[in-house]
């Protein structure tokens, strides 16, 4: 087995603690018992219990999950339709203009997509809301979630879905039957992207939003401009459980995935 | 045993004819529908191009194949052969011309619609299926009712034999069981006719040749007419009826196995296929010889053209176990050239002498080794013999 | 062409057409009319009812002013130089701090790499406002950073680094340290170890080989990371307005102030407008060096 150089060891130590100490210290400093968010004062959970009786975090964290829900739905399917027809759509009139679209939110500054995405919404009259939002991260969570499923569809054999066609399934059918099935993974890691990005967002949805949707991020934009706070501790500590028991339950997954290829070619090796 | 596959099979014996015997002549019950200006062929490919962009992959070909035959198409990548299984299959249509089914144009037909099945290269077995759902696939398609569909794949289970594990996913058995899910899987729709493009690449050499016969033997069973795609010479001569020699788009030869061997019809054919000495010269005929002159001072080959040739440049094409070696000038034979060996390759069985000539042409000559290798009567530098009856070689016309 | 692949084509090139295209036309629109006191507070409008008339009218109005108010205003042209020149150095902070980390994962035993793994991409996926506002406490004045030195003796008086670039080159440092680490790690755990054993073979010491043989195979990862930090820290928005200060000038920050607080619409649009062409150069390279990557790979 190799060993890590001291010099390695050095840099992943201090590039870890450069990673993990600040946020560290916001879950930490969540259970302190005083307002003071620099001094230690014991230990406490009140600000936890603070922030569940703060409506206006608990309507924009509702607003958010709305928005999240519904956005990342219509990107992965709309993302999924946007991969399929890049990777086997094979030439149609407009293809280099329509894989620019797929492309370039990627690389678009947010100020510049919340802006031209408001300026659309005035310039049709649409009352700006949960639809205005939803339609806005649907929009550039659709191309993440076409960079994920595409890298999928690229990879797998194409013969596959000749084989369905070849024994009888209409197109709807090979797509339903044999593609969807073997594209299952990466169109749920699309979701989670999606859903990650709309959960996320602060620029475009403070663009977008109207005084009547305040969605999470804005909520906690504007409270720290004011500075740190005990309560925005508390709602970071709980954000941060929860991606990272997600993150650590994904990568499991994978791992227990790749135990069970591991198995299968053993298998495949015993039989032959 | 079906005289298809035994002209098939046959061509490996080729080696141990006597050298020069004419090939036999047919037994009467011969299965050769081509040679029968009566019968129908299942495909016919008229006049068929295709065209991607600037390449052209399929130019201008005709061919007939038939009920019940096993025919190859053999040729270096980018021949079109694939081209042509794949607008057999429905997955590319013909810039021009018709390709007939059964009496039908079949261009206006989806994939899904042709009784038509192929055998991928990469088998393209759906890997979230287990073996025997991969199988029961197409017949779920067709919505036969359930006891139908278990009573098929079963059979098809039993065909080629991978009962044990149907219960299994694709990753979890070997390369030679997944060639069998495939085979059965695209068997099971019993289509009219079943394409399989390199069906036997993947498997190394040992499991390629059992499984060679094995797909003979299937291919008999079920009745069904194969096409296979390959670039395998050895394999399409050991399965096929007829072998279709392509390259560059067109057909070079369409034959069975023994005539594209014994007599090949160009130089490509002849090289494309086993080893070969090719010879070019200048012709003169004698009555139904060939009186070629390739090099100053060395007699003139005599040759035995099948066709007339025109006096001209000719190619002389012969294969190396037709030629024997020999350390004294044979008395039998006319045709007979002195040189020296100049390099033995050891093959276990035989070996390959190359014999220089002293304009320096080098041919090849091979030999059965009956003795042990220390006890080879020649070796490096040994002035031989090289000679070959009237009738061993084959004469072309440039 | 069937009606099906028609609408599979069709439903997502309508949506980014109407939602993309569509928008960033209107933007470009904008950035050619003038301020006015009206809702929505831009004229020429385009009056449908006057047909082609209207049209034609809109579009003897346009002119480039804001474009040349920009170029006049120092202001932008500052804003525009600051941002390029802090995302080029926070680029190469990122870098100098990232590749060592991806190097040293790389060299990691086996077993680690999938736990080292996990740890760059579990930042990917905090909440970025979160990971922003876990550097203020960090940073301020009374922040651990401050009370550490001060505890260990570097310094008596705390620093002032909240509110000021520095802290701003941290932020992008820290929020895009995974982009960086990602694609070099990816390239250099590609990277044939007997390479460098044929190095040390032919008389190259460890160092040299390092320089002669790790770092030229992974320059593209190395290009993809510096781009996929640069591009996004361009036209950054939240690292400058809470770690910043007021002398921290970023276009991203001045565009959302001429929006929101100006109220200057066509400004906003021309700022928006010049800040994409700025993008394009960078852009373009980066397409380039995926493509050779794509390529090599082939």
């Amino acid at each position: 087995m190799r060993r890590l150089s001291w010099f390695n060891a050095t840099s992943l130590t201090l590039g870890f603690a450069f990673l993990y100490i600040p946020m560290l210290v916001v879950i930490i400093y969540s259970f302190n018992e005083s307002r003071l968010v620099t001094v230690w004062s014991g230990f406490s959970t009140k600000w936890y219990g603070e922030l569940l009786r703060n409506e206006a975090f608990l309507d924009a964290a509702w607003v958010t999950l709305q928005v999240g829900f519904f956005s990342s739905l219509l990107a992965t399917v709309l993302g999924t339709m946007g991969a399929y027809v890049l990777v086997r759509g094979g030439r149609f009139y407009g293809r280099t203009l329509f894989s620019g679209m797929m492309y370039a939110p990627l690389v678009m500054p947010e100020v510049i997509t919340g802006l031209s995405l408001l300026l659309l919404f005035i310039s049709i009259n649409l009352d700006r809301g949960i639809v205005t939002i939803v339609l806005a991260h649907a929009t550039f969570s659709m191309c993440y979630v076409s960079v994920v499923v595409s890298s999928r569809l690229v990879s797998f054999d194409r013969s596959v879905e000749e084989a369905a066609l070849d024994l009888g399934c209409t197109p709807f059918e090979a797509f339903r039957l044999v593609t969807l099935p073997i594209i299952a993974p990466a169109v749920i890691s699309g979701w989670l992207l999606a859903l990650t990005l709309s959960l996320d967002d602060l620029v475009i949805a403070s663009f977008v939003a109207g005084p009547s949707a305040t969605t999470l991020p804005i909520k906690v934009f504007s409270s720290i401009r004011l500075g740190v706070s005990p309560e925005i501790n508390a709602l970071s500590t709980i954000l941060i459980v929860i991606v990272t028991i997600g993150t650590i339950t994904a990568s499991l997954s994978t791992k227990r995935a790749l135990v069970r290829k591991q198995r299968a070619e053993r298998m495949a090796e015993q039989s032959a | 045993m079906r005289p298809g596959q035994f002209i098939g099979r046959g061509v490996f014996f080729v080696h141990h004819c006597p050298v020069g015997e004419k090939a036999k002549p047919m037994p009467q019950n011969v299965f050769a529908p081509w040679t029968d200006p009566q019968a129908k062929p299942l495909i016919r490919f008229e006049n068929v191009t295709k065209r991607f962009g600037d390449f052209t992959a399929v130019d201008d070909l005709s061919v007939d194949i038939y009920e019940r035959e096993f025919f190859a198409l053999l040729g270096p990548s980018g021949c079109g052969k694939t081209t042509m299984m794949r607008m057999l299959a429905g997955f590319e249509t013909p810039t021009s011309g018709t390709i007939m089914l059964d009496g039908k144009d079949i261009s206006p037909v989806p994939p899904n619609k042709r009784s038509v099945n192929m055998m991928f290269q990469s088998y393209a077995l759906f890997p979230h299926l287990t073996v025997y759902d991969n199988i029961a696939f197409g017949l779920k398609r067709d919505k036969l009712p359930a006891e139908q569909i278990d009573a098929r794949v079963k059979e098809m289970l039993r065909l080629v034999q991978i009962e044990r594990f149907a219960q299994r996913k694709p990753d979890q058995i070997s390369g030679g069981q997944r060639q069998r899910v495939a085979l059965a899987r695209s068997l099971a729709k019993a289509p009219k006719l079943l394409l399989l493009d390199e069906p036997l690449s993947a498997l190394d050499k040992k499991l390629r040749q059992d499984t060679q016969f094995e797909l003979m033997d299937i291919q008999e069973k079920t009745g069904t007419t194969f096409v296979i795609v390959t670039h395998d010479q050895e394999e399409a001569m050991t399965v096929a009826s007829r072998v279709a020699v392509m390259n560059f788009g067109k057909l070079i030869q369409v034959d069975t196995p023994t005539q594209i061997y014994e007599a090949p019809n160009s130089a490509y054919v002849a090289d494309f296929i086993g080893d070969v000495n090719i010879i070019e010269g200048n012709a003169t005929v004698d009555g139904e010889r060939v009186l070629i002159s390739w090099a100053e001072g060395q007699p003139d080959i005599i040759g035995t053209p099948a066709q007339p040739v025109a006096p001209g440049r000719v190619s002389f094409v012969i294969r190396p176990e037709k030629i024997a070696i020999s350390s004294e000038k044979p008395t039998d034979r006319r045709n007979a050239v002195h040189g020296k060996v100049l390099d033995i390759a050891y093959l276990g069985n035989m070996s390959t002498y190359h014999v220089e000539m002293p304009d320096g042409t080098v041919i090849k000559a091979t030999a059965a080794n009956q003795r042990r290798r220390d006890s080879l009567p020649y070796t490096w530098e040994d002035p031989v013999w090289l000679s070959w009856t009237d009738t061993a070689g084959v004469v072309l016309a440039e | 062409m069937n009606l099906r692949r028609t609408s599979l084509i069709a439903v997502p090139y309508f949506w980014l057409g109407c939602l993309f295209l569509i928008p960033f036309l209107i933007v470009f629109k904008i950035s050619l009319s003038d301020a006015a006191l009206s809702i929505p507070p831009y004229t020429p409008k385009l009056e449908l009812s006057e047909g082609w008339a209207g049209v034609r009218d809109m579009f003897s109005q346009f002119d480039f002013e804001n474009f040349e108010f920009l170029a006049t205003d120092d202001l932008y042209w500052k804003s525009y130089l600051s941002s390029v020149q802090i995302a080029l150095i926070s680029t190469f902070m990122c870098l100098l701090v990232g590749f060592p980390m991806a190097y040293g994962m790389a060299r990691a035993p086996q077993v680690w790499q999938p736990t080292l793994m996990l740890m760059v991409i579990l930042p990917f996926w905090t909440s970025f406002l979160i990971r922003v506002y876990s550097l203020i406490g960090i940073l301020s004045q009374e922040g651990m950073l401050n009370q550490f030195l001060t505890w260990i003796g570097v310094i008596s008086e705390p620093l002032t680094i909240l509110n000021t670039n520095i802290a701003v080159y941290i932020g992008i440092v820290y929020t895009y340290l995974p982009f960086m680490i990602l694609p070099i790690y990816a390239t250099l755990i590609k990277l044939d170890g007997s390479l460098l054993e044929a190095a040390e073979d032919l008389g190259c010491s460890r160092t040299e080989a390092f320089w002669r043989i790790t770092v030229p195979l992974s320059k593209a990862g190395i290009i993809a990371g510096c781009f996929l930090v640069f591009i996004p820290a361009l036209g950054e928005f939240v690292i400058p307005s809470l770690l910043g200060g007021s002398e921290t000038l970023m276009i991203g920050k001045v565009l959302y102030e001429e929006f929101f607080s100006n109220r200057d619409w066509p400004v906003a649009s021309a700022v928006a407008v010049i800040l994409l062409l700025i993008l394009i150069v960078p852009i373009v390279l980066y397409q380039r060096n995926e493509q050779r990557l794509i390529e090599a790979e082939q």
